[in-house]
Formats: C-alpha cells, sequence, structure tokens
C-alpha cells in the first residue's frame, strides 16, 4: 500500500458554480437570500404576504425547489411575481449550479430582490452554499422550540431566524417558548435577527419588512 | 442524505487522483467541518453504492470531522467550539463570532501496490 497526500476541496464545482453566482448578483447589485427550513413550516406563504404587501416598494423574484411538483411555483404565481421552479427529483437541497440556471430564467435586472426557497429540511441546504446574501431559517412553532439545540448549524449560519405560526401560540400550541429559541440560536450566532411573526394574520411582518428593505437598499448603494 | 452529492464529488476526486498514479485506490481519508453535518454511515453507504463497479469499488472511507473554530470577543483567543455548550473554553464568555467551517478535503487517499 502506498499513501498519497491529496489536500484537494470536495464540492469544488459547488463552489464554483457558487462564486460565479455572487459575481453575478454583485455586479447587477441585487439582494439574494436562501430560505431553509423544514417542510410545513410556512415558507411559501411567508412569501406570498412579502411579495403582495411590499409590491409597491420593491420587486421580487423567487427560485422555488422542491422534490416535486410546482404546487408552490403556482402560488407564487398568483402574487404576479416572476417565479422559476427547480424540482430536484429526491434530492434534498438545492445546488448552486442549479440557482446559476434559474438565476439566468428570471428577469433579475427588473428585481430588487431574489428569495431562493430552498427544498424543506432542516440539516441538508445549510451544507451548500449557493451564492446567496445571507440564509433565511423559518421555524414553525409547531415544530417545537427545542431545535435551535438539535440543529444547530443552520440557526448558525443564518442571518435572520423568522418564528412562525405565532398565532397557534395559546391556540393549540401551548409549550413553545420564543425565550428559549431566542437563547439557543444566540449561544452560536450572537447577531442573527429573529422575528416572531404569523404569515396567517400578518403579526410580526414590519419589523420583517423593515429588515428586508433595508438589505435591499444596502445591497444597490 | 446531502451525503450523495457529497459522495458523486469524492469519486470524481479519487478516480482522479488515482488515475495520475495508475494505481487502484483502496482507501481514501476525508476531513469536514462539523456544521457540514455529514453522517458518516450515510456517506459510506451512498459511496459504496455508486463506486461498485469502478476504480474505487474497494475503497475504504475514513472521515474526519474538525471542530467548529471560533473567535471569543472578550478575550480575543479562538478556540474550538462545544455546540452543545458554546462558551469561549479560555475565559467562559458567551460573546463570540463563528468562524468559517473547515471545508471538506480529501487528504489522502491509499493505493494499492504489487
Amino acid at each position: 500500500m502506498e499513501k498519497i497526500k491529496v489536500g484537494k476541496k470536495i464540492l469544488g464545482e459547488n463552489e464554483k458554480y457558487a462564486f460565479e453566482n455572487i459575481l453575478f448578483l454583485t455586479e447587477r447589485k441585487k439582494l439574494c437570500l436562501n430560505m431553509i427550513s423544514s417542510p410545513g413550516s410556512g415558507k411559501t406563504t411567508i412569501l406570498t404576504r412579502t411579495i403582495s404587501e411590499l409590491k409597491d416598494k420593491i420587486k421580487i423574484g423567487i427560485i422555488e425547489g422542491d422534490i416535486q411538483t410546482d404546487i408552490d411555483a403556482e402560488r407564487i404565481r398568483a402574487t404576479e411575481a416572476p417565479v422559476v421552479q427547480i424540482n430536484t427529483n429526491g434530492a434534498c437541497h438545492l445546488s448552486a449550479a442549479q440557482i446559476s440556471a434559474a438565476l439566468r430564467k428570471l428577469p433579475v435586472e427588473d428585481l430588487n430582490l431574489i428569495i431562493i426557497e430552498n427544498v424543506g429540511n432542516l440539516v441538508c441546504p445549510s451544507a451548500f452554499e449557493l451564492g446567496e446574501n445571507g440564509k433565511i431559517v423559518v421555524l414553525s412553532v409547531a415544530e417545537g422550540d427545542d431545535k435551535p439545540a438539535k440543529y444547530p448549524a443552520i440557526f448558525a449560519k443564518s442571518k435572520v431566524l423568522l418564528i412562525n405560526k405565532i398565532d397557534l401560540l395559546g391556540a393549540g400550541v401551548e409549550d413553545f417558548s420564543i425565550e428559549r429559541v431566542k437563547v439557543d440560536a444566540r449561544k452560536l450566532n450572537k447577531g442573527i435577527e429573529i422575528f416572531p411573526i404569523s404569515a396567517k394574520t400578518g403579526e410580526g411582518f414590519a419589523n420583517w419588512y423593515d429588515w428586508l428593505l433595508k438589505s435591499v437598499e444596502e445591497s444597490s448603494t | 442524505m446531502h451525503e450523495m452529492m457529497v459522495a458523486q464529488s469524492l469519486l470524481a476526486t479519487i478516480s482522479d487522483e488515482a488515475a495520475k498514479h495508475n494505481a487502484k485506490p483502496v482507501g481514501a481519508k476525508v476531513s469536514c467541518g462539523k456544521l457540514y453535518a455529514i453522517n458518516d454511515e450515510a456517506l459510506c453507504f451512498a459511496f459504496e453504492a455508486i463506486a461498485k463497479g469502478t476504480l474505487c469499488e474497494d475503497v475504504t472511507l475514513e472521515i474526519e470531522h474538525k471542530p467548529v473554530r471560533a473567535k471569543c470577543k472578550n478575550c480575543n483567543q479562538s478556540f474550538d467550539v462545544e455546540l452543545s455548550q458554546p462558551r469561549c473554553s479560555k475565559c467562559g464568555s458567551g460573546d463570540f463570532e463563528l468562524l468559517p467551517d473547515a471545508p471538506l478535503i480529501l487528504e489522502e487517499i491509499e493505493l494499492q501496490t504489487d
């Protein structure tokens, strides 16, 4: 047997595309966010509300990642926002190469913000950089307040945490502590912005919008 | 199962390196940061499945998980973060910044020699 030192990066291909995506977006001064959560946490509902309520202020384009179907893309399309659907056919995350192709199908020049709705999964998507400016993690109260402690990677890497479905607190979900989530998420990520929201009622969205509009503004200058 | 994509990329890299030496690979050492959340069993399973019938079918993987590193804002030291109890190992402060996760690296391959 002979041992040979290699020292080569794996996933170099993904990194190459991610870097190209960063250049593509920076040249055009566009903000791109990668939204990650478990299935059913309300990503699409958050997006449709955000698109509709901010439509007079910013133009948002969406890249939809799903294992199968274009159910989510149809919901986005109903808001008249441009959307590109990616079907991963079984893969649990989006790759930077898929984002590169999708960016070229969106009318990027006309947009202020591109949001990638990743495949519903709290683990795998966090390992793949797509060339985004930041990750948004969504946690719904029905999933339990122990998730930042149990799935630290995505909470450590995200710029924003949206705690969704707060309308269920005291109305079916009795044992979720927003405070515990805040403390656990900030243990690994002191700077993370945390906004408790309800995509159903619109509660808490004003703070999320302030952050979003400020970030779009910073990217465009 | 993001391990499948890692396995594909790994298989391609090991094959390329082995081809350079004109030899059959039988082992490979991989390292990655903990935030990649690589499960050893899943990676070995995925690798075995796709390596079957290729030059790499006899490769045994060894995976090393590198600790997450952080820099303390209180005492300015860098330290390994314990994910369940994230505190500076030098001064105990909880005020720190995570450093970038160690990349996924093919460290070493073992080649059959006869």
